[in-house]
Formats: C-alpha cells, structure tokens, sequence
C-alpha cells in the first residue's frame, strides 16, 4: 500500500462530506493547498472562506459562524491553530461550546527542513487542557477520513490533528472509527505498547520486532486522546508494563494523558517514547524521527526495558 | 417632529433606568466594571429599544439581528438592557457575579438568554460579528449585525485582522460600534498606547465611518441608517462617550474602570441618575 499523508485524507473527506452535509464550511488562512482544503474550495467556492494570513480572526470568525448553525473547519497548521490562535480556541470556541472543527495540519516534528518554528509538538497538551474540547489524532489516512466525519457529526468543539508526511496505511475501509474509542491493532500479554498518530505504524513494527526476540507486545492505537478510552487503557495495563508512544513532546500528550489513567486506576510501570522536552531542528522526517528516538527500535527498546520491572497483575 | 422627540424621552428614561440599574447592580456585586458600562449605555440602549428585530419570547429566533458586546466588561449594561426587554427576570441583576447566577463577570452565551455571543477576552467580538454577517449572507437572510467594541479594545491586533475581513468579504450587513470614551485601565488611551485616529484606521481598512456624539439618541439612530444604507462595505460608528455618563463623581475618571461603588456612593450615584 501507497504511504498517504493523513492532511491529503482531511481534504479528500471535506470534499465528500460538503455534498452531503450543507452547512460544512471551510476557512483557512492562506494554507490551502498545503492544507488540502483547496480541494472542498474548488467544489464549494462559496462556502469556502479564505481568511489570509491572520489565525485568530480565522478561529473567532468561525465561532461567529457556528453560533449560526454552520459547522465550519478552521483549517491551518497545527502550530498556528493550537499556538497562536490559542486564547482565541479557548475563550470564543470551546467556552460557549460551539460547533467548530478545528483542523490542524503539519503537527509534529515531521513537517521537517521547515524546523523547529513549525513543529507543533506541544498542541496535544495545549488543547486537551481546554474544557469542552474532544482531541482526535488519527493514525492513518483511513483513520483521518473517517475522523473528519465523525468530527462533523460530532456536536461540539473538535481538534484534529493530521500530519503533512505520508504515513503506512494501518486499516482499511471496513474498519469503524468511534471518537472516544482506542483499538487494540494486536493482542499480546508481556507488554502493552499504546501509540497515536504517525507512531502506531512504528508501534506495530516494534511488536514485530519484540517478537523475533520471543516477546509477545498488545498494539494499541489510541486516536481519540480526549476523551481517552480508559477501559482499553485499563485492559493494556493487564500487559504489566505499558510503553506510549507520540510525535509529540512527552509532556502533556498521549503518554501523559494514559499515565494519569494508570495512577489512579491501576498504576502500572509505563515508559513514554515522544520528544524529549526539546525543540527539534530542519531536516527530512525520517532522518528527525531516529534523530529524536521515535522509531520501531526505539519502541522496541524501551518495552525491553520496562518489562524488567513490571508489576504482577 | 414631535414623535421624534417622544422617542428621544422614551429612551432617555430607559437609559437611566439601564444606568441605574448599572450602579446598583455593580454594588451589591461588590465588583465590575462601571464606568465603560455607563459610557455605553445610551448605544445599547437605543439599539434594543429602537433599532434591532429580536423577540425576548424567542431568543434563539435563526432571523434575529445579532449584537455583540465585544469589551465584554460592559456586561452590567448589557445584562440591564435585556433584563428591561424582558429576556430574564431583573431579580437576576441583583445576582451578578455571585457563584451560581446566571449573570457571570463577562458575558456567557450558554447562561444567559438573549446573548448572541460569549465575550470578555478583548478583540475577539468582531471576529464572531465577521463569521455572524458571512453566515447571513451565505443563507440570503436579512438580519444585521451589530458588535461594540471598546476604544482602548482596539489596540488589539486581532481587532484589525477582522476589520479587513470584514472590508475584504463587502459586509455591509454589519455595523460596528466604538465606545470612545478616551480611557483604559491605566490611563488615557492617548497616553497607554494610542489607536488613533480610530476612525483613520478603519477608513484606512475599506469601512464607511460615521462620527457621532454616543449620548445623542438622534445621532446613533441616524448613524444606524446610515450604515443600513451603506452598500458592500461594513460600516463602524465611532461614538465619543464620557466614561461614567451620568454619575458626576465618575464621569471621565479613570479609576472606575473596574471599581464598584460602595453601598453610600451608589446612593449618591441613583440620586444623581
């Protein structure tokens, strides 16, 4: 299977959904064919809304239209939209409740030679922190487009996050994606490796990994980081041993997010795999992605670690 | 022009009702902001007793005209005017601010009937205005918008990236008040950091400006025509007000920014009022 970019599947889905459901409009703010939002803009021109180059008008303006029954995507890159135009998200968005998608792209430290400026690494923290607010990372291009729909059905504030970098394919169209729902992608029983985003394909080969060398690893993938499905939190715990993995900074995101499950439902030794509380720099994903330890082998070294000292459940 | 000058009564006295309701309210609230809530009393009062289509009986009505309170601090004359049109009971007023009430410190949508728009952090009332009058032109409905924003509100950047949306996207479906009444927290605006001349700056940005006296009840109704009357560019009407109108020991006085008035000066204020 072709690698897809899970940005290519946002404007592939808003383009289909725009003929089913009428009140989807889009904004974006000068991103558009990097955002792949000029797809539902070429079908749609007039319930396309190009904003230019000014994030928080882009988000207050889509609060304005959403208090009018539309269900607009505010689209822009992830640092922008969860950074910049923050306070905006929080106090005119999520506050009163109002039905805007949020649609953030080139999040991580992926986006690559473009640096450090625009790796969004700490938007899973920043908008989980905010009430209201439901955060959706999918894995795979399958996943995306899906979630795109799910996320404009959905009543109410969304994030989603999608990536500029092309990604393994994960599922396929017979799979269902439910907001709120983490999916076990591979039993296992010595160690639980949970994992969102670009990371679940790396997470999947760690299994791989780990198995040539007679370790049997869970693969979870957890899309939904808010609201996170504890119960499938709580069934990888019964691994003993839990490794998260994120492109993202480790605080705040995926691995903080199950850590505080595990605490005070069922603490569990867990080793977490993102950033490492660094800014990243310029160069090609893939090179950043062994640059800053979020590969397979990574994983894989890290579950061999934390198996050591696994609880007995 | 006898009816017109009956109208100018008709308000008048509703407008000291709004203030006096300002005045109480903030005291027994204990906090709140006073001052930039009188100085824009008589434009929110001429707005909903004389210039907006609402129905208190349907605050969600879909073919409303919208109004945002963009400086969201205004919330005490904002809550006193729709309290007057019979959105809420006015018993709420005497609630503002308390844990529980329907009336929080700046403006909440979800809470208060009649709220076209949650407001408070300053400069984001024109953007919503912005997606509000798109939303109306998309759906060819007629309803207007109107926003109020704050002189020193206008310092904000984000201010004038919804002005040239608002140019860009031709919406002369929605009218943007300045309360301009030459103050913020710590000063003068000429002194804190100047946004004049606002009116240059809008014009600058593709609006149509209108210059008014904000306490002629004459003035902000002709100048609401004549936006009305404005074709494919929004208009903003920039209202030179007295901070604390109406209460002499506030009028043009800084710190009743964000002050209550004892329970003695408010005495004193009503009596004023």
């Amino acid at each position: 299977m072709p690698k897809v970019a899970t940005r290519e599947a946002y404007g592939q889905a808003l383009a289909e959904l725009g003929e089913e459901i009428k009140d989807i409009v889009v904004l974006d703010a000068d991103l558009s064919k990097s955002t792949k939002t000029s797809v539902f803009a070429k079908k749609f021109p007039e319930r396309f809304f190009n904003m230019g180059i000014a994030e928080q008008n882009l988000m207050g303006t889509a609060a304005g239209l959403a208090t009018c029954g539309k269900i607009p995507f505010a689209s822009t890159f992830a640092i922008f939209a969860a950074g910049r135009a923050f306070e905006q998200v929080r106090n005119s968005i999520c506050y009163p409740q109002l039905n805007v998608k949020i649609a953030a792209t080139h999040a991580g430290i992926t986006v690559g030679e473009d640096g450090a400026t625009h790796q969004s690494i700490e938007d899973i923290a920043l908008m989980r922190a905010i009430p209201h607010m439901t955060v959706i990372n999918p894995a795979d291009a399958e996943e995306a487009k899906q979630a795109v729909r799910a996320a404009a059905l959905h009543k109410g504030p969304v994030y989603l996050r999608f990536g500029r970098h092309p990604v393994e394919t994960i599922f396929d169209e017979n799979y269902k994606f439910e907001i709120g729902k983490g999916v076990i992608l591979k039993e296992g029983k010595d160690v639980a490796i949970i994992a969102t985003g670009v990371m679940v394909g790396e997470a999947l080969k760690a299994a791989k990994i780990l198995a040539g060398e007679g370790i049997n690893a869970m693969v979870v993938n957890i899309s939904t980081i808010k609201p996170i499905d504890k119960e499938v939190i709580l069934k990888a715990a019964g691994c003993g041993a839990i490794v998260t993995a994120e492109e993202h900074n480790i605080i705040g995101g995926l691995g903080s997010a199950v850590a505080e499950v595990l605490a005070e439902e069922k603490p569990t030794p867990i080793k977490r795999i993102g950033i490492a509380d660094e800014f990243g720099q310029s160069g090609n994903p893939d090179e950043l992605l062994k640059i800053y330890h979020l590969t397979a082998e990574d994983i894989a070294k890290a579950a061999k670690k934390i198996i050591k000292i696994k609880t007995r459940s | 022009m006898s009816s017109l000058k009956e109208k100018n009564n008709e308000l008048s006295t509703t407008a000291r009702t709004i203030r006096r309701h300002i005045v109480e309210m903030t005291a027994e609230a204990g906090s709140g902001h006073p001052g930039g809530s009188l100085s824009c009393s008589d434009i929110l009062t001429a707005l909903y007793f004389n210039v907006l289509r609402v129905d208190p009986k349907r605050p969600a009505w879909s073919e409303r005209d919208r109004f945002i309170l963009s400086k969201g601090h205004a919330a005490p004359a904002l809550y006193a005017v729709l309290a007057e049109k019979g959105y809420f009971p006015k018993e709420e007023l005497m609630k503002l601010r308390k844990t529980g009430a329907m009336l929080q410190g700046h403006p909440d949508m979800k809470g208060t009937p009649g709220l076209d728009m949650t407001t408070g952090s300053l400069g984001q009332g024109l953007s919503a205005a912005n997606g509000m009058a798109l939303a109306g032109k998309l759906d060819k409905k007629d309803y207007r918008v109107y926003v109020l924003l704050g002189d020193g509100e206008t310092e904000e950047g984000q201010v004038w990236e919804a002005a040239m949306a608002s140019a860009h996207y031709k919406l002369d479906n929605l009218t943007a008040f300045v309360d301009h009444n030459g103050l913020q927290i710590d000063g003068p605006i000429t002194q804190v950091m100047s946004p004049e001349k606002i009116q240059d700056k809008f014009k600058a940005f593709g609006w149509h400006v209108i210059d008014i006296d904000g306490h002629d009840f004459n003035q902000i109704l002709e100048a609401v025509e004549e936006a009305k009357n404005t074709k494919d560019k929004p208009t903003v009407i920039v209202a030179k007000t007295v901070k604390g109108k109406g209460v002499p020991f506030m009028e043009n006085i800084v710190d009743w920014h964000g002050k209550a008035p004892s329970k003695e000066q408010a005495e004193e204020a009503l009596k004023a009022l």
